[in-house]
């Protein structure tokens, strides 16, 4: 559904990527992490159409985002992290933006809106920043565009909200769509992802299933000394260590992303050679 | 929704739906909640719910009638508490044995509280 090949992009003076690859399909929802400066936006905004880029070749839906064609365009929603809506009421929103989207479902959009809990009859700036982006979250989704980039979405939005973005997520997913997110709060996304894609200094530092991540590797808390001692990552905590290990037991540990990420960002050779064995 | 346990969120959601059908909130032969239904209730990703119902069809737990939904199958609640046993057995009885051990008790101590209990709680 997206494939990015070689792709080669940086601003005036600052290279991001250099030769950076990535497929991602129909039907999964991937989480994308990175250190901040790392390209994560840059990657989504090239994918959208927004940033082209310098070398290398990115297709979205078979088409060049770049060349920002109709027929791409109108299947393709990216809800940014900065954003300005224009100082409107919610219908005049959608009045002015809904007719770019074929597929966009007016009664799901105000069930959105509804289970967002958002004043219906406030304009744009009578609303906080949380509110207005679960505006545009609503209408992104209420579009239904076959792929659906978010950067940051969780992002002021209060404990309620994102619970209630979780379930609206959950709920949209289905085989013909890809959703990538990009984050920095894992917690907050560790049960909706099913793919995780890490990019570090302009490359894809690690990109797998999670169904895969639990089968090769086993997240715990352990008091064995030596099992610690030969442990892939471990962090102190309170109560033992939390560990990664090799999966030898053929038992699925719960996947601790944090733990993850940190692992592969201090000791990604221990955590990648488990996977290319 | 909360996730607490170490084990993997699949076979924490098949616990769930295993208690569903053992306290006999869901009954035999009846449909129960869609994938997209119970990812949404969940919050999880609606293929971990797939994979989820995959487990507890090989299971025999629950089955698929094509364009229809889910059932709970006829010997689900003997499959169900098959399944469950085994994962008490080997992963939660050590846990309780040790603690019991460290402190001194006695099997028998615990007869007339389990008896209580069931009556505090299923009567």
């Amino acid at each position: 559904m997206i494939q990015v090949q070689n792709l080669h992009f940086g601003y005036r003076r600052k290279k991001i990527f250099t030769g950076l690859n990535l497929k991602l399909q129909a039907g999964h929802i991937y989480g994308l992490l990175g250190k901040n400066g790392t390209g994560k936006s840059t990657l989504l905004k090239n994918m959208a159409g927004l940033l082209f880029p310098q070398e290398g070749t990115v297709n979205v839906l078979g088409f060049t985002p770049g060349k920002r064609q109709p027929a791409f365009l109108q299947d393709i929603f990216m809800v940014p992290e900065e954003f300005y809506l224009p100082d409107m009421p919610i219908e005049h929103l959608i009045k002015y933006n809904a007719p770019f989207y074929p597929k966009f479902n007016e009664d799901q959009f105000n069930r959105f809106i509804t289970e967002f809990d958002i004043p219906r009859s406030n304009t744009m700036q009578q609303m906080s920043y949380g509110q207005k982006k679960k505006v545009l979250i609503s209408f992104g989704l209420a579009c239904n565009t076959s792929v659906l980039l978010m950067d940051e979405p969780t992002n002021g939005l209060d404990i309620m909200s994102k619970s209630q973005f979780r379930k609206v997520i959950a709920g949209c997913l289905d085989e013909n769509k890809c959703i990538v997110i990009s984050t920095h709060q894992v917690k907050d996304l560790e049960s909706l992802i099913d793919r995780v894609t890490i990019i570090d200094e302009g490359r894809i530092l690690f990109d797998q299933t999670v169904d895969n991540i639990t089968n090769r590797l086993s997240f715990h808390i352990s008091y064995d000394s030596e099992e610690i001692k030969q442990a892939l990552f471990r962090e102190p905590t309170l109560r033992g260590s939390a560990v990664i290990t090799r999966n030898t037991l053929g038992d699925e540990s719960k996947l601790d992303l944090e733990l993850l990420y940190k692992a592969i960002v201090l000791n990604g050779n221990a955590i990648q050679s488990v996977f290319n064995a | 929704m909360q996730f607490r346990e170490s084990q993997a969120i699949y076979l924490q959601i098949a616990d769930y739906v295993c208690e569903k059908i053992m306290l006999k909130e869901w009954k035999v032969e009846e449909r129960i909640p869609s994938v997209r239904e119970l990812a949404v209730q969940l919050e999880v990703n609606p293929n971990t719910v797939m994979r989820t119902y995959d487990f507890l069809q090989q299971q025999e737990i629950i089955h698929n009638q094509r364009g229809i939904g889910y059932f709970v199958s006829p010997a689900a609640i003997k499959n169900a508490q098959t399944y469950r046993k085994n994962d008490f057995v080997e992963k939660d009885l050590p846990q309780v044995f040790r603690t019991m051990f460290l402190l001194g008790m006695d099997p028998e101590e615990l007869k007339p509280r389990f008896e209580k209990f069931k009556k505090q709680h299923f009567a």
